[in-house]
């Protein structure tokens, strides 16, 4: 495989995340969220086995299975049985309307291609085209944290964005030293767990998800 | 267990200022480095003539206190644990000694923030009273503000002597070694003489003082009192004469202001007060005035290069400073002998415990005649030290100095006059006449521990006052070091007997003539009353022609201080409010309520502007608070793209 194709390959799985990302934005089904959150991990993993292929860089290859058996295995399962067993059926429920997120998604991706210009013209990796979608599905990830009701879609958000900022490092410096990974990896897991517990002391607390309740901590003046 | 613990803290006082005194005698400076502290940043001690000379006088009166508890605290048995009392007493007299022995900020800071912690808890005592807790709570405040400001002044010292990106020059040996630049040095003094400022309780910034020292167990107000405030002049002579060394005329000029204003002011607060031990409190504001008087005649001097005038003033600060731990430390060791035995703390319910209490009442009087600079004792010598130093500065080079130094001198001699007054008051109405509040058969003298720690700074007041030529051969290196001259070759040039500041021709004192006279007077007196026992005889006291006089109708302490209150009524907040309950004949009223309350006018203009503001602010910060995480995630979303945007333009 030489360098064209691998770029092009890049690019290609580059914009599925994108896509993914939307997808995420624009899903009102909490099981489609799921999914489309472990897609956007596959897309992820596929990528960076490619760059560890082309750039020589071995340990990305145990990035790529731990993204794989942690991003597109492991979490979603938790995820699953979390709204399993927290019964939640109803539909994604959004602050701002769904169009209104896309929009402003839009000019997000804009703004990040806008703030990586300079960063693109220095770089001389292959995967350089791709820093922009990658920083693009960070804001994206926080946006949707922003604009979701529910606690579950909010980890979502969270951990969409912590695959933006995977991607992001892949394309920039082709990935952390594997230390790095490695921990942040561990944190992720970990992070979903204490969600997850958390999310059983809300939803036992408030005897619902959404967030809105704990306005109710809030200190009166 | 209680003996225990307090004979070995008053061991280790002792040892601690005998140490003291030999390092401020030899002069000779002792460095050592511990390996402990953080890595890369040990701790690093110094003994020197500066240090060693404070070290004496924690020392002696730590150790003078320490016998005193043994007793004290033995009261408290029954009615409240006083472990955590022991346990803090002796962190808190540690703290202060390390902050005398610190050789570099970091264990200066810790040093200083331990002795305020402990502090702190002992001041909190008695913490079931709100107004004990609200009391620690604003010396909590005060001390953390003025800890904050010397921090910043030792990392403007530590930045300019090392540069800002490394660390080693946090010692003070470097800060020493550095120059600084006027205005830098300036900014690190004024931080550092702020800080310091707030923990000597300085005017503007003594507001902790007159609440924290009255209800702290008394032996622990002598402590802080006598010498917690201390260890504030000693930073400010590190920082002033050691660390920054040279300096222009007008930094002296702001200590002597502030000096000045804290000794008058200090002193007419002091006699409006009925509370015995928050009086004592406003009184030591006022002697912290008198010793910065002292330091900033000693800096005005030094810096226009007058050395033997400059030695001068130094030594009368310095000796100030021992001076009122000995006096006002047995001031606080009196006032906590009447509460101990009377269990009141207000002048106006006590009286006539001379008869109950002779010990206590003998040795209270020295420390008023101490206070109030009264010859034989110690406060006297000081002062006048002080007016010496003030008598010299005509020879000043600058004109302004020439015309403001008379007025300063003038009001030194009016807070010396006005606190003869408030301690006339105080022993006046607490030890002679008539019981106010009735019974007092209950009142016993205290025991010989608390006994002995006030017989020893009894003595140490006396001895400090008939031998003042002692002390100044004894801090001779030290004024050298700081002034640049030796006092001790004019001073003593009549002998030990004479102390002569400058010439003989010029001034000259001699405590001991003055005492034998006294007690030669006393003893003639004595013979003529008492040769013939017959003469003197009791009777009833004059009455005027009225009958039925009661015990109630004696000058009380705000009765006697009325005619002060009206002169410099202007200085306080003052609520003044009589009411009658009618009665069928109003030429004959049933009951009259006088009403007085005096506040510190300070707090209204420099400290509810503050604390409304911090409010106001927090308030409007406040509303930040949302409760909802999507408006916390927005606040970090905006923030990172702002500065994204900030960065890419």
């Amino acid at each position: 495989m030489d360098l064209q194709t691998a770029a092009q390959i890049n690019s290609f799985l580059a914009a599925f995340v994108l896509l993914t990302a939307f997808g995420m934005l624009a899903q009102k089904r909490i099981y489609s969220l799921i999914h489309l959150f472990a897609w956007q991990g596959f897309f992820l993993s596929i990528n960076t086995a490619i760059v560890a292929y082309v750039a020589g860089k071995h340990h990305l290859y145990i990035s790529s299975v731990l993204t794989l058996s942690l991003k597109v295995i492991a979490l979603p399962y938790i995820l699953h049985i979390l709204v399993v067993k927290l019964k939640i059926r109803k539909e994604v429920e959004t602050m701002v309307n769904i169009p209104t997120t896309m929009l402003i998604g839009i000019a997000l991706v804009i703004f990040s291609y806008y703030l990586t210009a300079p960063v693109t013209e220095l770089s001389r990796l292959i995967t350089r085209s791709t820093i922009a979608v990658a920083l693009a599905t960070v804001m994206i990830g926080l946006l949707m944290m922003i604009t979701r009701k529910k606690a579950v879609t909010q980890i979502i958000g969270f951990l969409a964005m912590e695959n933006g900022l995977f991607f992001a490092a892949t394309s920039a410096t082709y990935g952390m030293p594997l230390v790095v990974e490695l921990g942040v990896a561990l944190d992720v897991l970990i992070a979903a767990f204490i969600f997850g517990i958390f999310f059983f002391h809300i939803h036992t607390t408030f005897d619902s998800l959404d967030v809105e309740q704990m306005t109710r901590l809030k200190e009166g003046d | 267990m209680i003996t225990l613990s307090f004979y070995s803290a008053a061991a280790a006082s002792l040892l601690a200022a005998v140490s003291g005194m030999l390092a401020a005698n030899s002069g000779i400076a002792e460095q050592s480095i511990l390996p402990i502290g953080l890595p890369d940043l040990p701790f690093h001690l110094r003994l020197d003539a500066l240090s060693g000379f404070f070290m004496t006088v924690i020392g002696l009166l730590s150790f003078f206190v320490s016998i005193y508890s043994v007793g004290y605290v033995k009261g408290f048995i029954g009615s409240r644990p006083v472990t955590r009392l022991i346990v803090f007493y002796c962190i808190f007299i540690a703290g202060m000694f390390m902050v005398a022995l610190a050789d570099d900020a970091l264990f200066f800071l810790v040093s200083w923030e331990v002795m305020a912690a402990a502090s702190y808890f002992l001041v909190m005592f008695e913490d079931e009273k709100t107004a004990n807790r609200r009391a620690a709570f604003l010396y909590m405040v005060v001390a953390h503000v003025g800890a904050i400001a010397i921090l910043l002044s030792f990392g403007v010292m530590a930045g300019l002597s090392a540069g800002f990106e490394n660390f080693s020059g946090f010692t003070f040996d470097a800060m020493r070694q550095a120059e600084f630049p006027v205005r830098w040095a300036t900014a690190a003094f004024l931080l550092a003489f702020f800080g310091f400022a707030a923990k000597a309780g300085a005017i503007p910034l003594h507001v902790w003082l007159p609440d924290a020292h009255p209800v702290a167990p008394s032996n622990i107000s002598a402590l802080m009192s006598g010498v917690m405030l201390k260890t504030a002049i000693y930073g400010m002579l590190r920082v002033t004469f050691d660390l920054i060394s040279s300096f222009p005329w007008w930094w002296g000029a702001i200590v002597l202001t502030i000096g000045l204003l804290s000794a008058v002011m200090g002193v007419l607060y002091a006699l409006m007060q009925h509370d015995l031990k928050r009086l004592l409190a406003y009184s030591s504001v006022e002697n912290i005035g008198i010793i910065l008087t002292g330091i900033g005649l000693a800096m005005i001097f030094v810096s226009f290069n007058l050395p033997v005038m400059a030695a001068l003033a130094m030594t009368a600060a310095l000796y100030h400073t021992l001076n009122h731990a000995m006096f006002k430390g047995l001031l606080f060791m009196g006032a906590g002998a009447v509460l101990h035995a009377t269990h009141k703390r207000d002048m106006d319910e006590m009286g006539g415990l001379i008869h109950r209490m002779p010990w206590t009442a003998a040795l209270f009087l020295i420390g008023c005649i101490s206070i109030s600079a009264l010859p034989p004792f110690n406060g006297f010598v000081s002062e006048w030290l002080t007016f010496q130093a003030f008598l010299l500065s005509p020879s000043l080079p600058n004109q302004i100095m020439k015309l403001f130094m008379p007025m300063a001198a003038a009001l030194l001699a009016l807070t010396a006059a006005l606190v003869a007054v408030a301690f006339v008051k105080v022993f006046g109405v607490t030890f002679l006449g008539h019981n106010r509040s009735g019974d007092i058969s209950h009142v016993h003298e205290v025991d010989r521990h608390m006994r002995a720690g006030m017989i020893m700074s009894a003595v140490a007041c006396l001895a400090l006052g008939i031998l003042p030529s002692l002390f100044i051969g004894w801090t001779d290196i030290l004024i050298e070091q700081m002034a640049g001259a030796r006092l001790s070759t004019s001073a003593s040039a009549g002998g030990w007997l004479w102390l002569t500041p400058i010439a003989p021709e010029r001034a000259s004192y001699s405590g001991f003539m003055v005492f034998a006279g006294i007690l030669a007077v006393y003893g003639i007196v004595y013979a003529i009353l008492h040769v013939n026992p017959g003469k003197i005889r009791r009777g009833a006291i004059w009455d005027c022609g009225f009958e039925k006089l009661t015990n109630r109708m004696q000058y009380n302490s705000v009765s006697f201080s009325m005619p002060i209150r009206r002169i410099f009524g202007f200085l306080f907040f003052i609520k003044e409010d009589v009411q009658i309950t009618k009665a069928p004949h109003p030429v004959f009223p049933v009951k009259l309520h006088y009403y007085l309350r005096i506040r510190d006018r300070f707090w209204f203009w420099l400290y509810m502007p503050v604390s409304k503001a911090a409010f106001w602010v927090s308030r409007k910060v406040g509303r930040l608070q949302q409760g909802r995480i999507q408006v916390y995630l927005i606040y970090s979303f905006l923030t990172i793209i702002v500065l994204l945007l900030v960065k890419s333009l």
